[in-house]
């Protein structure tokens, strides 16, 4: 009896000492930081030989009326809400080719998934040249076809998807992966089976494929739309957020308030709104994610 | 039924190519324009001859030998030290149910969705409270305790028979023997799954490095082409491309070379 | 402990004394500075830098400089304001004019007159151009010292004016010339879309310094010199931004949207644009890489002529070390004499920032070989100081975002404009004491 309780003891002991390196790095590097910025967002920037002093809600209503912060977090819905529904479309049909018999699958796989080695910023560069406006590839392209040069990063309309073009490029090989692992798991006397019912493609697809691909959709969805709310290379490197704010993302607004504009306090505030973004998308893979998943 | 079926199938082939090559797109253009003279990187013709000079030149314009020397700093050290400390923590939250253990391993969870960049400015004055700005290791300390690392070998750890585990206690080994000569050779493939993630997500980072160094002596590659590639004269693309395909090439080869080991082992570390 | 702390302390600084004079060498006594620099690419001008740093110690035996090089303007700031936070300030920095203010207001950097007390410091700190001092000096003190200096000037293609039918000699001398001149040089193919254009005005990144020029042609002046005010809905400086709209909506002599700055002169090599904007800094740069005759000629007039300056200052930071605060005045005072100041002239395009380097026998030589940088040293006389204020980046911003919003045609000037000005006015409310 004795012997067995100071196993026990031994075990929470043991158990908390082995977690201890990691447990502190993570209070240091994650939970402390994130209650601090809340914390601090209520309070004013030291600025100078001025002390910072409490503040309320202050910074928040500064927030909800500076239009930039608007257009950050408007254009990260806008990214998210194009960027991930196209980029999991693109990955699953990309999957579906080359998990089939198709000529050159090896060559198609390494096509699709080399942009995910890429670092995001060699990417950015390539693509500035790529989107340079009068003799940048693609505006080459267009105009052999007769249509007029785009500035693509130079105008309001077009530069936000021409970052969000970069994204899907990076991401969708990355996400054919996933999907690839689970078309391989596919049982293959299913499709046997549809194929002696003479059933279509696309119904193979919808009956069988769609289902079962169901819970690997959802995973690369929320990894997908976190991603999405992080992003910040590509604008960074690409176009400043600009031209007048039309590429500004919330990651980069931050950086930004940091770092450029020295005002830690509205940074707080407004990696508030990230962390509480990023919360609810957390929340939502519980609900959705563990649920269909795990408990199916 | 064959015909069509066949038709559609050269359909679906051509579709494919044709997408793939639209994805090789950029990467060929930056390669054209890497390896022609500057005068050639919008002008596309066969008889352009090839250079070298771009790399040469971007290799010698900025210190990328030192660059890379970070680099390789930055994700080996981050790896070995993601490996020790994620090693431990998993086997105690995989084996044990201790004091707190599920609230705990709820906690760690939450770093899969707030990484260090994200608190940027807060994880900078923590640094900076320990004197590491500037430093590799400032660079690469927040990602250590990494909570996919954990996550992954969890899983992994908990698929391992306990009864390896109870014959090693048996011969008296202590915990930490038992995971060295158990745990560790039974779940090596997955160790290196993680480290392929790791350093491919380390070698690619960005934000927090930027911020974090100062100088050439800790900068890593991506920092580094960064500042190269903003001028404030004006910009010669073919030796951007040069030094964009450069700084990514270790990686890129290293890819083409184990291609089929990288994707599955993306695939392993990604699926569980 | 303190105590204890200062005599192991001590006791180890001796034994090193100790050592190093056995080793040979006076090193131990070498008071080390770092010095960042801003710069992208490394190659020919971080050499150079390194042989300033090289031949400054061979004089100067006792003092170690340690030149980091920080990146671009943007990214040097950053790095030293983050590194000053952190209380590892760098003890001199070359960084922008127009960050006087941050630096001030974050009590950073230390006036200039009160380490340069001798009679020739004295002597030394006037021996600038006084565009350039318009800069550095605030409050009746000044706060940093010219050194790689430039202003806007605009180059053409001399071979694309005798095709248009126009005489190449000749720079559009107005904004009715650039405007005439650039509807001559435009050239559409036959399904209409534009190969060549009249002028590129880049509008990426930092805007506002370009568009400077037009609103210091059109007789307007953006802030107070205690960069507590701005004018960004003066009437005048409506009329420019309306003007700089107009030639890419209007006029069509200019690309639509946003003008990178950093392909500008690309486009020029490749012939897409006739007339570019840019900086001096660009003269070493065009020459290398221009395959046609070009000319580079002082910005046009309007009500007047002018253009903003723009570049670096060198700032020595506070500490309270005293030696190191000297060693960084004598680096400052060994880059900035006349000959330095012509050799890097020389070497970089920048305009040599004081008068007598004009007058050295490489620059003579230099500048009878090439025109160009005459001109830039000539335009000084009309130049004005870059807009520079407190909060200097978010007042910037504001008219950098009002910029780019007329360029794109997304709202009217005098609207984006009153926005900016309403903006400014806010941020910099707290500052008018």
């Amino acid at each position: 009896m004795q012997a067995k309780r100071t196993t026990k003891l031994n075990i929470h002991v043991q158990g908390w000492l082995l977690a201890l390196p990691a447990v502190i790095l993570l209070a240091s590097f994650t939970h402390i930081p994130a209650v601090v910025t809340v914390i601090d967002s209520f309070y004013s920037t030291p600025r100078g030989r001025v002390p910072s002093v409490f503040i309320g809600l202050d910074q928040y209503q500064a927030m909800l009326a500076d239009p930039i912060f608007w257009r950050a977090f408007n254009n990260n819905l806008l990214y998210a809400v194009v960027t991930v529904p196209v980029a999991i479309a693109l990955a699953l049909g990309m999957a579906l080719w080359v998990n089939g018999r198709i000529k050159g699958r090896t060559a198609l796989r390494l096509a699709f998934f080399t942009p995910t080695i890429l670092p995001m910023v060699a990417a950015a560069n390539i693509w500035l040249f790529f989107y340079t406006s009068d003799y940048g590839l693609l505006n080459q392209i267009i105009r052999a076809f007769g249509f007029a040069n785009v500035n693509w990063l130079g105008d309001p309309a077009t530069a936000l998807w021409s970052l969000m073009a970069v994204t899907i490029w990076k991401e969708a090989g990355f996400f054919m992966i996933f999907f690839l692992a689970a078309l391989q798991q596919v049982p293959p006397d299913l499709y046997e089976a549809a194929r002696m019912e003479n059933a279509g493609r696309f119904t193979v697809f919808r009956r069988i494929t769609w289902p079962l691909v169901m819970p690997t959709t959802l995973f690369v969805a929320i990894n997908a739309l976190i991603n999405a709310f992080r992003i910040v290379d590509q604008v960074i490197a690409m176009t400043g957020g600009g031209p007048n704010n039309a590429s500004t993302l919330l990651l980069f607004y931050i950086y930004q308030v940091a770092f450029s504009f020295w005002d830690s306090a509205y940074a707080a505030a407004l990696s508030t709104v990230l962390l509480l973004v990023l919360g609810s998308v957390a929340l939502a893979q519980f609900y959705l994610l563990d649920r269909k998943i795990h408990y199916r | 039924m064959r015909m069509p079926n066949r038709a559609r199938e050269i359909f679906v082939t051509g579709a494919a190519w044709a997408f793939g090559l639209l994805w090789a797109l950029p990467l060929f253009y930056a390669l054209w324009a890497a390896f022609h003279p500057s005068a050639y990187a919008t002008h596309f013709e066969l008889s352009a001859p090839l250079t070298l000079q771009n790399f040469i030149h971007a290799w010698h314009a900025a210190p990328f030998p030192r660059y890379f020397a970070n680099t390789i700093m930055l994700v080996l050290g981050i790896m070995a030290a993601q490996f020790v400390v994620c090693t431990l923590a998993a086997f105690g939250l995989a084996r044990w149910k201790f004091f707190g253990s599920d609230i705990l391993f709820a906690l760690i969870l939450v770093q899969l969705m707030v990484t260090p960049d994200v608190l940027v400015l807060e994880n900078y004055r923590s640094l900076q409270k320990l004197g590491l700005i500037d430093t590799l290791t400032g660079v690469g300390l927040p990602y250590v305790a990494s909570a996919f690392g954990i996550f992954l070998l969890r899983q992994t750890f908990k698929s391992i028979p306990k009864e390896l585990d109870d014959a090693a206690r048996m011969e008296g080994a202590s915990t930490l023997q038992t995971i060295w000569r158990v745990y560790l050779p039974l779940a090596k493939p997955i160790y290196v799954a993680y480290g392929l993630v790791s350093v491919s997500y380390h070698w690619n980072n960005f934000l927090w490095p930027l911020i974090v160094t100062n100088s050439v002596e800790t900068r890593p590659l991506t920092v580094g082409l960064q500042v190269f590639a903003s001028v404030d004269q004006g910009i010669d693309w073919s030796v951007i491309c040069a030094a964009a395909l450069m700084t990514s090439g270790p990686l890129m080869i290293a890819f083409l070379i184990f291609q089929r080991a990288f994707i599955q082992s993306f695939l392993r570390a990604g699926i569980r | 402990m303190k105590s204890f702390g200062m005599k192991h302390f001590a006791r180890l600084t001796a034994a090193a004394t100790l050592a190093a004079t056995f080793i040979g060498g006076s090193v131990a006594s070498a008071t080390e500075i770092t010095f960042y620099y801003p710069i992208a690419v490394g190659g020919p001008i971080t050499k150079i830098i390194d042989d300033y740093v090289a031949e400054f110690s061979k004089g100067r035996p006792d003092i170690t400089v340690k030149p980091v090089y920080t990146g671009s303007y943007q990214d040097s700031i950053v790095k030293a304001m983050t590194a000053a936070k952190a209380g590892n300030a760098p003890d001199m920095a070359v960084l922008l004019s127009t960050d006087m203010y941050s630096l001030i207001d974050d009590d950073l950097i230390e006036p200039v007159e009160t380490l340069a007390t001798s009679a020739e410091d004295k002597a030394w700190l006037k021996s600038f151009y006084p565009a350039f001092m318009e800069n550095s000096q605030s409050g009746g003190h000044t706060w940093g010292v010219p050194f790689q200096r430039s202003t806007i000037v605009q180059y053409w293609n001399k071979d694309m004016f005798k095709a248009a039918g126009l005489d190449p000699e000749k720079a559009p001398g107005t904004w009715d010339e650039m405007v005439s001149f650039g509807k001559k040089l435009t050239k559409k193919d036959a399904s209409g879309n534009v190969t060549q254009w009249g002028v590129e005005i880049p509008s990426s990144g930092f805007p506002y310094w370009l568009f400077q020029a037009l609103t210091t042609q059109n007789g307007a002046i953006l802030a107070n010199p205690e960069g507590t005010k701005v004018a960004y809905n003066d009437p005048k400086v409506v009329e420019a931004a309306q003007f700089f709209a107009d030639l890419s909506l209007k006029h069509e002599v200019m690309p639509k949207g946003i003008i990178e700055w950093g392909t500008t002169p690309k486009d020029f090599f490749e012939g897409k644009t006739a007339v570019m904007w840019t900086t001096t800094g660009n003269l070493t740069n065009v020459k290398a890489n221009a395959k046609f005759a070009f000319g580079v000629a002082a910005m046009p007039k309007k009500a007047r002529g002018g253009s903003p300056t723009g570049g670096g200052n060198i700032y020595i930071f506070k500490s309270k070390d005293k030696a190191k605060q000297a060693a960084a005045l004598a680096f400052a005072r060994f880059l900035t004499t006349p000959e330095k100041a012509a050799n890097w002239g020389i070497a970089t395009g920048y305009v040599a920032v004081r008068p007598d380097a004009w007058e050295t026998d490489a620059m003579k030589k230099y500048a009878a070989g090439f025109q160009p940088a005459i001109i830039a040293r000539d335009q000084l006389k009309e130049a004005v100081a870059e807009l520079s204020t407190h909060d200097n980046q978010r007042v910037t911003k504001a008219l950098n975002d009002a910029l780019q919003a007329v360029l794109t045609n997304a709202k009217p000037a005098k609207v984006a404009l009153d926005e900016a000005q309403a903006e400014a006015t806010r941020i910099l409310k707290p500052y008018q004491k």
